[in-house]
């Protein structure tokens, strides 16, 4: 009897312990392949990354050469010390970015708060008016808005990039949507306990909403970071350039230039690569969370 | 008189939502309006406000009769059709795999993204270069496995919109395989097991579990790249500019030419209404069926 159970379990465990087998083979075999498929989709960076280092007359010699006979810097140090260098480009960027980034958290928490957790007039209408802006391409926007900066001396100026890109419809809607999943009966409790509005939204409400302000973070960045219709129409001089406008510039000025074109395209992304792969699972959360397209 | 209760809320709210509204009302309301003013008028740009004339609807019927937008607006099309289904279905392919069938999950995911979230100006940069018809990489691969007259790709008219979706594909994968794999994890791991016992194969496990289930998110993911592809303008921008004899020219770029290059501010203004009417038709079209879509697997 006591053995006859012994043997059964001995069956069962060995079957799923082959079955498991089979699965962790499989789970490999599956491994691999998707490192093959997640390699090819890095291809075209590798390519750039390669190719930057070449001169024109290897960079487009077959088989590639992935890995250059020579490292040639030449590329790298006339992109980043000659003319208007990307040191510029990504100086402009930063800075610019940086303030849109800022202003977006502020106005879209405040404006997010009230519409939340505050009763005041007209408080549907103004977010229905809000929201019914949402499905208005980005494209209506550029004409009206370049001659309105025009007469307002904003083309050829930072500012005139900076400015609109401080408010967003979308983060105003994804902060009022966090403020609203906080309970009520805790500003009421503060209220109860003498807290002004200010208090509610800095101390009270504020504080928890991390999560859903790093979300904001990250999706304004990527927003922002890439944007180039709003610096490609309003951006005259080279020394205002961002990075994206930067690098079309370069490309419009050298034609022909391959590995210097690589060389810029590489400056471009290698920052962003980097930070994206350190920090991919916020930049990965943020977007899944949201469902937006940054 | 005594602040009540009531209006101090008022007034609270008010003031919280000042900045915003303020951004809102400059940079959003007014310039739509503008635009809407503009679309009935003609104006030369360089006279600056003087050059102003008002000519009802004298651009409407300029649009309408005007080929480039409907060759844009088939290209548009055509973008969308190919590129949004393709990207969703290798984006669910990848996503059910990585979900549960392999390991190093998350390196594998980043490597999918990165393109994703790179700058699509860059990209776009490298694949133009990729894709010189005569010594790029692309077609000395092609020619190396044995296809002796490669595509002339973005030199081509019959193939330049082509390279611009797939290039276009590869960047919107990643999204679509983060969304999928997100409306993955909220799929009961019970129902799969269920499918096991009844001897299900991994085909009907994808087919009657995974797909059905994730109906909500491929709405979602359908609704945003299709308002996205037809924005898009800074891949075709920077790899033909429209080109080559107009075979990639889209709205969104067309507007940019007319404004911007030709400074015919009233006509790109119309142009942009042309593109927001197709966006709005076909968003509303997909709510619409929405239900029915939902109905049918």
């Amino acid at each position: 009897m006591a053995k006859s159970i012994l043997a059964h379990d001995n069956g069962r465990v060995g079957r799923s312990a082959s079955a498991r087998t089979r699965e962790t083979g499989l789970k490999i075999v599956m491994t691999i392949v998707f490192l093959g498929v997640g390699l090819l989709m890095v291809l075209p960076f590798l390519w750039m990354l390669s190719a930057s280092f070449k001169n024109a007359a290897d960079i487009f010699r077959y088989p590639v050469q992935w890995i250059p006979e020579k490292w040639d810097w030449y590329n790298y140090r006339k992109v980043w010390t000659e003319g208007v260098t990307f040191g510029v480009f990504y100086w402009n960027s930063i800075k610019i970015t940086f303030l849109q980034v800022v202003g977006t958290l502020v106005t879209s928490s405040l404006a997010g708060f009230a519409f939340a957790k505050l009763r005041f007039r007209f408080k549907e209408l103004i977010f229905l008016v809000y929201l019914s802006t949402m499905i208005i391409p980005s494209q209506v926007l550029f004409v009206p808005r370049f001659i309105m900066f025009d007469q307002m001396g904003l083309v050829n100026n930072h500012l005139g990039i900076i400015l609109p890109g401080m408010f967003t419809v979308l983060g105003t809607f994804l902060m009022r949507q966090f403020f609203s999943s906080l309970p009520n009966e805790l500003l009421e409790a503060a209220k109860v306990d003498g807290a002004g509005y200010w208090r509610m939204y800095w101390q009270i409400s504020l504080p928890l909403t991390k999560p859903a302000l790093v979300t904001l973070l990250i999706l304004a960045f990527t927003w922002h970071w890439n944007e180039y219709e709003n610096p490609l129409i309003l951006l005259r001089d080279r020394d205002l350039f961002t990075i994206p406008i930067g690098l079309t510039s370069y490309m419009d000025e050298n034609g022909t230039n391959y590995p210097l074109i690589m060389a810029a395209s590489c400056s471009a992304l290698a920052p962003l690569i980097l930070i994206v792969s350190i920090c991919q699972r916020w930049f990965v959360e943020g977007i899944a969370s949201t469902g937006l397209k940054g | 008189m005594k602040w009540t209760e009531k209006s101090k809320e008022n007034l609270a709210g008010y003031l919280f939502i000042l900045p915003n509204v303020l951004g809102f009302a400059f940079f959003i309301l007014l310039p739509l309006l503008f635009s809407l003013f503009l679309v009935f008028t003609e104006w030369d740009y360089l006279k600056g406000i003087g050059g102003i004339t008002f000519t009802g609807f004298a651009n409407i019927e300029r649009a309408l009769q005007d080929e480039m937008i409907y060759k844009s607006l088939k290209n548009n099309l055509i973008f969308s059709v190919v590129s949004v289904p393709a990207a969703m279905l290798i984006g669910l392919l990848f996503a059910s795999a990585l979900n549960k069938f392999v390991y190093m999950k998350s390196l594998i995911r980043t490597l999918i993204f990165l393109p994703y979230m790179s700058s699509l100006v860059a990209i776009a940069v490298v694949w133009r270069v990729m894709y010189n018809s005569s010594e790029g990489p692309i077609n000395a691969f092609l020619r190396s496995i044995g296809i002796d007259s490669p595509p002339g790709w973005l030199a081509s008219p019959d193939w330049a919109l082509p390279a611009i979706i797939i290039m276009t594909v590869w960047t919107y994968i990643g999204y679509a395989m983060v969304l999928y794999l997100a409306g993955l994890q909220g799929i009961s791991k019970d129902l799969y097991e269920a499918a096991d016992i009844d001897g299900a194969s991994g085909r009907q496990r994808l087919l009657s579990i995974t797909v059905p289930l994730l109906k909500p998110t491929s709405f979602l993911i359908m609704v945003t790249l299709v308002i996205a592809s037809f924005q898009v303008f800074a891949q075709v921008q920077v790899m033909t500019n429209g080109g080559p004899m107009h075979s990639t020219s889209v709205l969104a770029l067309y507007i940019y030419t007319q404004a911007f290059e030709f400074r015919d501010m009233s006509y790109g203004a119309t142009i942009s209404w042309v593109l927001f009417l197709v966006i709005f038709a076909v968003t509303m079209i997909q709510w619409r069926t929405q239900k029915k879509w939902q109905n049918q697997f």
